[in-house]
């Protein structure tokens, strides 16, 4: 549920204030609207609104030097890079697992489906820990690993496996409850038509469910920038070579570097806004297809 | 869905089902198992000692103390900020919106370090709170708004939908019935939320309890008083304890498996709920 239920198909809203029966009085909308927005904004825009001003606090010079500095460079360069092969792993995965789920009639489905949610019950810690004990030194792997002189703890193939793991379910829940709905007639009509599998999957599936793709991508993409716990665990903090921007903003601040901690912090803010401006115009866009549809 | 199908003939089952079940196994379940089986090596009498030392049993306390409140805190405010969301217009409405979210978006390391700057003795707020005799960081205070932080999405988001799809014509009913609007939201209104906020409680409470991010900054993980569950497993870890930090971990991970079980049967009630009233 870490992506929150989809919003794919939201009501109209102003129904209610025009209706006597459903209108609250003008003193219970002040209260309402006062705990409420004041609650909005210390518990969540007070936050943002800090990591900018910490962060520009010594000036754009500092700002700067602290973003263009090898060890931050390389930092983003990883996290970057775990991202673009965690993504489309989990794509292929999520659409696969749909297919599979939404489209066909098996035993152990509801089993199936609550498997794959398991990633987001677990601590990050925990799937970070799963996976030193496969392919750590005194894990399964771990005496034939050092005997093939590779590393995937403490190395990158680490941090990609944790962030798969914690990104795991994104797509695949988006979708499912998508195709579901759109049931089977328009994919069976193309294949009694004459289509390929392959053909009526990427003329007539994908179309459909584009902007739930898209949804399920961008949210894949924001955790697996952002992950702390799970990398954290797998990358061992060797500087220059396995921190990610989350883990390099930790050492910084625990170096007492504030300054610098949140100049590289505010760039991980700025991929959490363009996420969320980015989700709502998937949402206006998807509530606007389900409308033609529907008139 | 629900019709029952006879001969599908759509193509791609045995491909599409074969690779999801081998991708699973692969990224989740066999190495999950792994967590039992090592913590298997232990003999029944260490495993014990370790999952009830009292630096894990305080830690236990303090995460499910902080977690429960946290999810309470967000149950009251985020069905609030779902009320107004939903029922009235103000300015910047679609702001605040799509800015619910955040806590989804926002890395939680990044998160961490924001309100302990927030709440630290010389910060925004703590300059005002601690001359008040309340000090939020470095305490299990902070480990508590830390929490509210990334649960508050869930509770907004899975009552918001009801709320909308909420027809306007039962509480009319109950308005022409002669109840004044405190009994119609007590008997109307509320029972029909039930469902999501019980869900979102558990969402938020189930987040709450693994959450390691947002927290390690602002805890001050002094021992015995505000180190969470997970830190114990990482420090466990670094002393190259790895038997230890599997048994702690196994005993979280039963813990979230059933809450996992608890949603889906919260979702599987919300679902029989909805579909009662349609």
């Amino acid at each position: 549920m870490a992506g929150g239920s989809s919003r794919l198909a939201k009501a109209g809203q102003t129904r209610f204030e025009a209706r006597e029966a459903t209108r609250d009085s003008a003193l219970v909308k002040g209260i309402v609207l006062t705990l409420s927005l004041v609650f909005f904004a210390v518990f969540l825009l007070l936050p943002l609104v800090v990591v900018f001003a910490e962060a520009l606090r010594k000036g754009w010079d500092t700002y700067l030097a602290a973003l263009v500095e090898p060890d931050a460079l390389s930092a983003i360069k990883l996290t970057l890079t775990a991202a673009l092969i965690a993504v489309p792993l989990n794509v292929v995965f999520g659409v696969s697992a749909a297919w599979a789920i939404a489209k066909f009639e098996f035993r152990g489905k509801a089993l199936l489906v609550t498997l794959i949610d398991l990633p987001f019950s677990v601590s990050p810690v925990i799937a970070g820990l799963c996976y030193v004990l496969v392919f750590g030194a005194q894990g399964w792997f771990g005496s034939w690993l050092a005997a093939n002189d590779i590393k995937i703890i403490f190395a990158v193939p680490g941090i990609v496996l944790a962030t798969v793991f914690v990104t795991f379910p994104f797509v695949a829940r988006e979708l499912i409850p998508l195709m579901e709905a759109q049931g089977t007639e328009e994919e069976e009509a193309a294949t009694v038509l004459g289509a390929s599998g392959w053909q009526t999957f990427w003329r007539v599936t994908i179309p459909n469910i584009k902007w739930g793709l898209m949804y399920g991508i961008i949210l894949t993409n924001a955790r697996a920038m952002g992950e702390f716990g799970a990398v954290s665990v797998v990358s061992g903090h060797i500087r220059g070579f396995t921190n990610t921007m989350p883990l390099h903003v930790e050492i910084l601040y625990n170096e007492y570097q504030f300054a610098a901690a949140f100049a590289v912090a505010s760039l991980l803010a700025l991929l959490a806004l363009v996420t969320l401006a980015l989700k709502t115009f998937v949402e206006w866009q998807a509530e606007r297809a389900h409308k033609e549809i529907e008139a | 869905m629900g019709i029952a199908k006879g001969r599908n003939v759509l193509p791609g089952f045995g491909l599409s089902l074969g690779f999801t079940l081998a991708y699973l196994s692969l990224i989740v379940l066999l190495p999950l198992s792994a967590v039992f089986l090592k913590s298997a090596t232990l003999s029944g009498a260490a495993f014990w000692d370790t999952i009830t030392a009292p630096r894990a049993m305080a830690s236990y306390r303090l995460t499910f103390m902080a977690s429960f409140g946290a999810a309470l805190v967000n149950v009251v405010f985020g069905s609030l900020l779902a009320w107004a969301l939903v029922r009235y217009s103000f300015p910047g409405k679609k702001i605040v919106d799509a800015m619910v979210d955040l806590p989804f978006a926002l890395p939680t390391a990044v998160a961490g370090i924001a309100l302990t700057a927030i709440y630290a003795k010389n910060g925004w707020l703590g300059a005002w709170l601690e001359p008040m005799g309340l000090k939020v960081a470095f305490t299990p205070l902070g480990v508590l708004v830390a929490l509210i932080f990334i649960g508050l999405p869930f509770v907004v988001r899975t009552v918001q939908p009801v709320l909308e799809d909420l027809d306007a014509e039962y509480e009319e009913a109950a308005a022409s019935l002669g109840a004044d609007r405190l009994t119609t939201l007590r008997l109307v209104v509320l029972p029909t939320l039930l469902p999501a906020l019980l869900t979102g409680f558990t969402l938020a409470f189930a987040r709450a309890l693994g959450e390691y991010g947002s927290v390690i900054f602002i805890a001050g993980n002094l021992p015995l008083v505000s180190e969470i569950t997970p830190l114990i497993i990482i420090t466990k870890l670094e002393q190259y304890d790895y038997a230890g930090a599997t048994a702690i971990a196994s005993v979280m991970l039963i813990v979230s498996f059933a809450l996992l079980l608890a949603i889906n049967a919260l979702q599987a009630w919300a679902g029989r709920r909805a579909a009662g009233m349609g």
